[in-house]
């Protein structure tokens, strides 16, 4: 299931203003990717374009190459809406449906692209709870709404909400920020579980949860204030932690500056 | 130690306060002194007094308070004390005109006066009733209704969804000068298209054309905002599991804000259900049920109140139909506001455990 992305000369803009240059990367499959660095750098940014969630915001447009395996994310007759369902993504704060109960949330994806039988969508529930380790927590409650739950609780949710629809990869935007340590834990032990299967991209501040979860890890930059961001160097995890090729990484990691 | 003058003086942490019941006894004072005066003064109004009154409880909150506990505590007294003026100068209409519409109203106002008409009825006899109005009434404003909410919602999720630019601008500026536009504007409006030009009679449906000008702004207004609430997150979290546009409007964002969307709504009917001029000029009046909006005169609940009060020259009756036909409309309102409560209660988005 899990796919290669191979991203080439990618520049993405918000009206006139260039947000991120020339960016060029690839992530394996069934792996996790980690990209680090200060913010404003446009890690969030990029993450956006590798699902083309970029160009909801208003103004957000974007030229170069996305490969998704062997089709490019924005050639000519890709259908934005097909490249979401195989390009899942989870938010930096939690987002269940406030109108939908835990079982509609994760059912959401399904429902909402199509009709599905009961006993189907069922099964589908469960596996996604299963896999997003909420379904012994939330069994006794499906039917109640999904807002009520914690914070933990609710990010898992809606990385169940985000695999039910079978993507190929899963972009996660900070998905920890929000959390407590306890809940972070739970979340980065999904991650390791979930790259059996996914391609996973993880955008976060946690240089630690980085270390801790990533396979290889990017590095961001931007040289000042309004000024593009851009991609530094991408390496395996281990590399990146302890002997850097670029000196910025360095400073970067160990808290010189940024 | 030149420096020690400047520094705030830090004394007791307590200081005077007055007792709980000090407001409500400088009210009590205030009432009794204000009526003291106008009795003393020979002034007969209802007014006069109560005007002094609220007068002396501002200012004699403010005195008592400022001697004994401070000049801080006393303005925090003197505002608290204007907000409760001001609730009650408020109430005041609202209350004595609710209680001389029923008063009055109840007279009359029963399951005959329901469920018939003044068909058969001269306006200086009794009897009678406004089945017929509330037939027009409904209709009305059922079809304007009809007509309004779609076209108000839709242009509501252009602006909100899809608008971007100068035509969304356009839409927008139109919509604010169309909510300032006098009701009577908009029956002549209508009169000359539909009536003038088109060559068409008087019927319900014209006067909904009418009011579904007035209902139209309303709906886009109250929608809009109820939309803007709808955190971007959400349709964020819709688009990125592969739902398209539409359908993240139709199952996600209308479904969050649909509470809100209903209460607009009814509040754009209750505006529209007291509204006279539009009716007056393409819709007429009749005495008879017509229950038909497509065809001839039809009667509507403010226009028989108009007439039966021009037409009661000293009768009791139509008189006392008037008031009750008015309890009515109020009632009808009050209704229709209770059950867009309810609604916005049922569909709010849940948050319980």
């Amino acid at each position: 299931m899990a796919k290669r992305i191979d991203v080439s000369g990618l520049n993405a803009y918000y009206g006139s203003f260039l947000a991120i240059e020339d960016i060029s990367m690839t992530v394996e499959p069934r792996s996790v990717t980690a990209f680090i660095g200060p913010s404003g750098c446009g890690k969030s940014t990029f993450l956006r374009t590798l699902n083309r969630m970029h160009e909801v915001t208003p103004g957000g447009r974007v030229d170069g190459k996305v490969m998704l395996d062997d089709e490019n994310l924005y050639g000519a007759g890709i259908d934005p809406v097909a490249v979401r369902r195989e390009v899942g993504m989870v938010f930096q704060r939690p987002n269940p449906f406030p109108t939908m109960s835990v079982y509609d949330n994760v059912a959401a994806g399904l429902r909402l692209n199509g009709k599905y039988k009961k006993a189907e969508l069922d099964d589908v529930v469960e596996k996604s709870l299963r896999g997003a380790n909420l379904w012994n927590e939330v069994k006794d409650r499906l039917n109640k709404p999904g807002s009520g739950l914690s914070g933990g609780q609710q990010q898992r949710l809606c990385i169940a909400r985000a695999i039910a629809v079978e993507p190929n990869v899963l972009l996660m935007d900070e998905p920890c920020s929000a959390l407590d340590p306890i809940s972070t834990l739970a979340i980065e032990d999904l991650i390791g579980e979930l790259k059996e299967q996914y391609t996973i991209v993880i955008v976060t501040h946690n240089m630690q949860q980085a270390a801790r979860v990533s396979d290889r890890t990017a590095f961001f930059n931007l040289s000042a204030v309004g000024q593009p961001g851009k991609l530094i160097e991408i390496d395996d995890t281990e590399r990146i932690f302890s002997n850097p090729s670029v000196q910025a990484t360095e400073d970067y990691i160990s808290g010189r500056f940024g | 130690m030149s420096h020690a003058t400047l520094t705030p003086k830090h004394g007791s942490l307590r200081g005077a306060t007055l007792p709980k019941w000090f407001a409500w006894a400088v009210a009590a004072g205030s009432v009794v002194l204000g009526l003291g005066i106008s009795t003393a003064a020979g002034l007969d109004s209802d007014i006069q007094w109560a005007l002094i009154a609220a007068v002396l409880f501002v200012a004699g909150s403010y005195g008592i308070s400022a001697k004994v506990e401070g000049r801080r505590q006393a303005k925090d007294r003197t505002a608290t004390s204007l907000v409760w003026v001001a609730f009650l100068m408020a109430l005041v209409p609202l209350i004595s005109l609710i209680w001389e519409t029923v008063k009055r109203g109840v007279k009359v106002l029963d399951g005959y006066f329901l469920s018939h008409s003044m068909g058969v009825v001269a306006d200086t006899e009794p009897g009678g009733g406004i089945y017929h109005a509330i037939v027009g009434t409904l209709e009305q404003v059922g079809l304007a209704t009809l007509i309004s909410v779609p076209i108000g919602v839709l242009t509501a999720i252009y602006l909100v969804e899809y608008g971007r630019g100068r035509l969304a601008k356009a839409v927008t500026f139109f919509v604010d000068v169309m909510t300032g536009i006098p009701s009577i504007v908009a029956g002549l409006f209508v009169l000359s298209v539909w009536i003038l030009m088109l060559d068409m009679g008087p019927s319900g449906f014209a006067g909904s054309m009418a009011l579904s000008i007035l209902m139209i702004p309303v709906v886009v207004r109250s929608t809009e905002e109820m939309l803007k609430l709808v955190p971007n997150e959400l349709r964020e979290a819709s688009l990125a599991l592969g739902v398209p546009k539409w359908r993240t409007i139709l199952k996600v964002v209308l479904p969050t804000s649909i509470g809100g969307i209903t209460t607009g709504v009814m509040l754009a009917i209750a505006r529209i259900t007291g509204e006279t001029a539009p009716v007056l000029l393409l819709v007429w009046v009749t005495n008879f049920i017509n229950t038909n909006p497509f065809q001839d005169p039809q009667a509507s609940l403010p226009m028989y109140i108009y007439l039966q009060y021009q037409n009661s020259g000293g009768s009791g009756a139509a008189y006392d139909r008037a008031w009750a036909a008015a309890l009515t409309l109020i009632a009808f309102i009050m209704i229709l506001n209770l059950v867009a409560r309810g609604i916005a209660r049922w569909k709010a988005p849940k948050t319980g455990r």
